[in-house]
């Protein structure tokens, strides 16, 4: 019984890995840009909504709405006049940019929130449990998980239903053509990064609720991502809710045998997908 | 005063020079195409006007206005479309969103919606939720049409749209095109293929290494004259 | 006229002479400098080493790894291991050190080599992580909290006694001024060795491969192949490197050995401030990083925070980083390996 709660547990996790990864899945997808400063954008969710709950005093179930806004225009103009600059045939700029951007990042919240760790305020709602049979769920994993069950559903929408989700796609599959047909691509990356953003404003909410952080945690945030990302099959959103999952119970296992596996596990289940099917487990067909 | 026209236009690929002052004008309800070998810099001169290569900006004028620096998207949204050489459908979408992208972020009025595209290429409506590029090579030049026709323009570039295409499928390719005139839009035609070109066209330009070797109408251009502007003379 | 194919320039001639005497000068600097210059030497030219290879990597290579900390930290595990549990002195247990590195190099190689582009940059990264946590697994040197290299050890490592006798100083300093002097050889090797490789048929393949892999394998350059050699010539020698460094600290842990800041993010900094892909850049872009280090080093987190703003505004503005700049003005290169054709006339047949 206790392993099944084990991976009951680890399922729940992966949906947290999933959201720290549907950011960078879709970015990947439409730009081909991996961002290395993904993971500390996270936290720098985490800290925003912090503020907005210290200084309007705001639950933060609500503070990050008013969060989410705000980091779709950090996005928007990230993208718009940083990143886009970046891209093109040779790989080395994004990548080189994207790593100082995160290194200057962690160190801009050292900065003006001290290496001191913080969580976001919680309430009755967040520590709550239901019991279904003899396991117990916390009512804060359930939200996460059915948060990112609503947040792929919500980008796989838009991405096939939505006069921006074919823009997205034919940018992806040929921005100079997408420019003939009226598409700025430049303004559509910086809306991918938007949206991207406003993703992570979530995984930052649910990083906050569940355990403490610091201005430090962002890049193994961005390995979680990275290797749900992986599993997953590039461009597949599924697949990284798949990935994170995996991801997720290899955590829990490994920790229930010894609690220093933890981490481990998870590098391990990664390295063992890579190794039987080193494009994921859903691949795109025309990458 | 021409709706469309380019003066002295030039274009290189780093060291390479493409064009060497190149002047055409495509006049309101013409026809105009442009032949050439392989080479002669008919793509390139169309990815000028398009807005892919960058000029300066007296380069290319449309209805009065510089266009020559002017980005592509914005070119298209004043009403200059290309249909691209190659065809350059979009492998994610199936045929109707390839269809529906040619009208992405603006409302257009005019002829040409979903049911005329269709109307006009009976065969789409039929697979319009294939993905595009499962469709034939000629069926596949009917959605890049009809996707730069969605959009209402006042000037359509067609480049090489019987490249690699049989005869029939050309045929059948080009007898849209009087309709598409009848709608409303200028045509800039590029063609190798000369017998079609001449059947279609109210003038011809013809290029060889970058420059107009040749232009007239096509009644009075001999086919002497047609092949030494096309391969150069001592040949 | 006869033509002649050569990769000198007179700048280079200079550089030769020039960098015999500057060599001759650094062997001699313990003989005249304090035990401060010394170690702030050390760190220069440790730091060199690594930036050369990431360097190798990423700007000829086009393998731009994040996780050069595995073969510093496995190679300076190694060495505490050589040295604690085999009873090696420290000194040739550095080429353990290599060694090691060189053999977790072939593992790494082979999971990241499965990943193109950013994503090998983050797989070599996740590797990294997974060495270091094994390593915090390994109770008897220390675990999780580190361990420190035995005082006989230290005491009675090789050339340390002749160094005091012959310099008169203490055996602190002696310790030093033997891992200044290896770090210098270790450096020059290394700067040399590159250079070498970059001039051979297999170097020019390599810009072939860096420049593009499908054309490259056209003409039958094997990229396979020198992405392996490249990536495993790198690892040995960032494993050297980090032996050495923790032989100088002659104290460690997981987390100081693996870490990502120390070892890959000042050194991918120092490279792309001072120009990636030439064998220059590293040199100024080490000395750019140590004076800021010097500078901003008691203001904490914004000295990192300025490198990473600065880094950025250099990929942004000259992507070639200060010796591009520098070269591009005058034309200088102090280690060329383009061939350049000199003499004779170039005429085109239809002159």
């Amino acid at each position: 019984m206790i392993w099944i709660d084990t991976v009951i547990q680890g399922v729940l996790l992966g949906g947290l890995y999933a959201l720290f990864a549907s950011g960078l899945s879709l970015v990947f997808g439409i730009m081909r840009l991996v961002n290395l400063a993904h993971g500390d954008l996270i936290v720098m969710g985490a800290y925003l909504i912090l503020v907005l709950v210290t200084l309007l005093g705001l639950s933060p179930f609500v503070a990050v709405l008013i969060a989410m806004p705000m980091m779709f225009a950090v996005g928007w103009l990230l993208q718009k006049f940083l990143l886009n600059r970046t891209l093109g045939d040779d790989i080395l700029p994004p990548l080189l940019v994207t790593f100082g951007l995160s290194i200057a990042l962690q160190n801009a919240l050292l900065e003006g929130f001290s290496a001191d760790s913080q969580r976001l305020p919680t309430n009755a709602l967040t520590t709550a449990s239901v019991d279904v049979g003899p396991i117990t769920l916390g009512v804060m994993p359930l939200l996460t998980f059915g948060s990112a069950v609503l947040v792929i559903v919500a980008l796989n929408q838009l991405f096939y239903r939505t006069e921006l989700g074919r823009a997205f796609r034919a940018t992806s599959d040929d921005a100079t053509t997408a420019s003939l047909m009226g598409i700025k691509p430049g303004n559509i990356f910086a809306t991918a990064t938007g949206i991207a953003l406003v993703i992570v404003t979530i995984a930052a909410l649910y990083l906050g609720l569940r355990a403490n952080f610091d201005p430090n945690i962002g890049p193994a945030r961005l390995i979680y991502a990275f290797e749900a990302v992986i599993i997953g099959g590039l461009g597949s959103l599924w697949g990284t809710l798949l990935g994170g999952i995996i991801i997720g119970v290899a955590q829990t296992v490994g920790a229930a045998i010894n609690p220093e596996w933890q981490i481990l596990a998870g590098h391990v289940a990664f390295l063992a997908v890579l190794l039987i099917r080193p494009r994921g487990l859903f691949p795109r067909v025309n990458d | 005063m021409a709706l469309l026209q380019t003066t002295n236009l030039t274009a290189n690929y780093g060291d390479f020079q493409a064009l060497f002052g190149v002047d055409i004008a495509l006049n309101e309800a013409e026809t105009v195409a442009i032949i050439g070998a392989n080479g002669a810099g008919k793509t390139t001169l169309m990815r000028s006007i398009a807005g892919v290569l960058r000029n300066t900006p007296e380069a290319v004028s449309f209805d009065g206005r510089p266009i020559g620096t002017t980005p592509a998207d914005e070119i298209m949204a004043q009403g200059v479309a290309m249909v691209p050489e190659g065809r350059k459908l979009f492998p994610s979408l199936s045929v109707e969103e390839n269809l529906l992208i040619g009208t992405y972020g603006r409302k257009t009025s005019g002829h040409w919606n979903l049911t005329t595209i269709y109307e006009l290429f009976p065969i789409l409506g039929e697979r319009r939720n294939n993905p595009g590029t499962a469709l034939s090579g000629g069926q596949q030049q009917m959605v890049a049409i009809g996707r730069a026709l969605m959009s209402n323009p006042r000037v359509l570039l067609c480049d090489e749209i019987s490249l690699g295409l049989a005869p029939v499928v050309i045929k059948d390719i080009y007898k849209a095109v009087p309709k598409i005139k009848e709608a409303g839009a200028s045509l800039i035609v590029v063609e190798q293929d000369i017998a079609q070109a001449m059947a279609v066209a109210d003038r011809v330009y013809c290029m060889m290494e970058g420059r107009v070797t040749l232009s007239g109408t096509p009644d009075s251009l001999s086919r002497d004259d047609i092949h030494k502007a096309y391969f150069g003379a001592g040949h | 006229m006869a033509y002649t194919v050569t990769t000198q320039t007179r700048a280079s001639r200079i550089t030769t002479a020039l960098g015999a005497v500057l060599i001759v000068v650094l062997f001699a600097l313990p003989f005249f400098a304090g035990r401060g210059t010394i170690q702030d030497m050390f760190f220069i030219l440790t730091m060199l080493v690594l930036a050369q290879f990431w360097n190798l990597l990423a700007g000829y290579g086009g393998l731009v790894s994040i996780g050069q900390q595995a073969f510093v930290g496995m190679g300076a595990y190694a060495l505490f291991g050589g040295v604690i549990l085999w009873g090696l002195d420290p000194v040739p247990a550095i080429l353990l050190a290599g060694a090691a590195a060189l053999v977790i190099a072939v593992p790494t190689a082979f999971f990241a080599f499965r990943l193109n582009g950013a994503y090998f940059a983050i797989g070599t990264w996740v590797i990294a992580e997974v060495f270091r946590l094994l390593v915090a697994q390994w109770k008897t040197l220390g675990g999780g909290t580190g361990t420190s290299l035995p005082r006989d050890a230290t005491r009675d490592m090789w050339f340390v006694e002749l160094i005091k006798e012959a310099l008169d100083v203490r055996s602190a300093a002696a310790r030093d001024i033997l891992a200044y002097w290896l770090a210098l050889v270790l450096a020059l090797v290394t700067i040399g060795g590159i250079y070498w490789l970059l001039r051979t048929r297999r170097g020019l393949a390599l810009a072939a491969v860096r420049d593009n892999t499908e054309a490259a394998k056209s003409v039958g350059v094997d990229a396979g192949r020198m992405k392996w050699i490249v990536f495993l010539t790198s690892a040995f020698g960032t494993g050297l490197a980090g032996g050495l460094i923790y032989m100088q600290k002659a104290r460690i842990s997981p987390d100081a050995a693996f870490s990502v800041t120390d070892w890959t993010a000042y050194v991918i900094f120092i490279v792309v401030i001072g120009g990636i892909g030439t064998i220059e850049g590293p040199i100024i872009g080490v000395l750019v990083f140590f004076l800021l280090q010097s500078l901003l080093a008691d203001f904490g987190s914004w000295y990192l925070l300025t490198l990473g703003v600065l880094a950025i505004a250099i990929m942004l503005v000259a992507p070639r980083g200060l010796w591009g700049l520098l070269s591009e003005r005058t034309g200088l290169h102090l280690f060329p390996i383009r061939r350049r054709l000199i003499g004779g006339r170039l005429t085109s047949s239809e002159e």
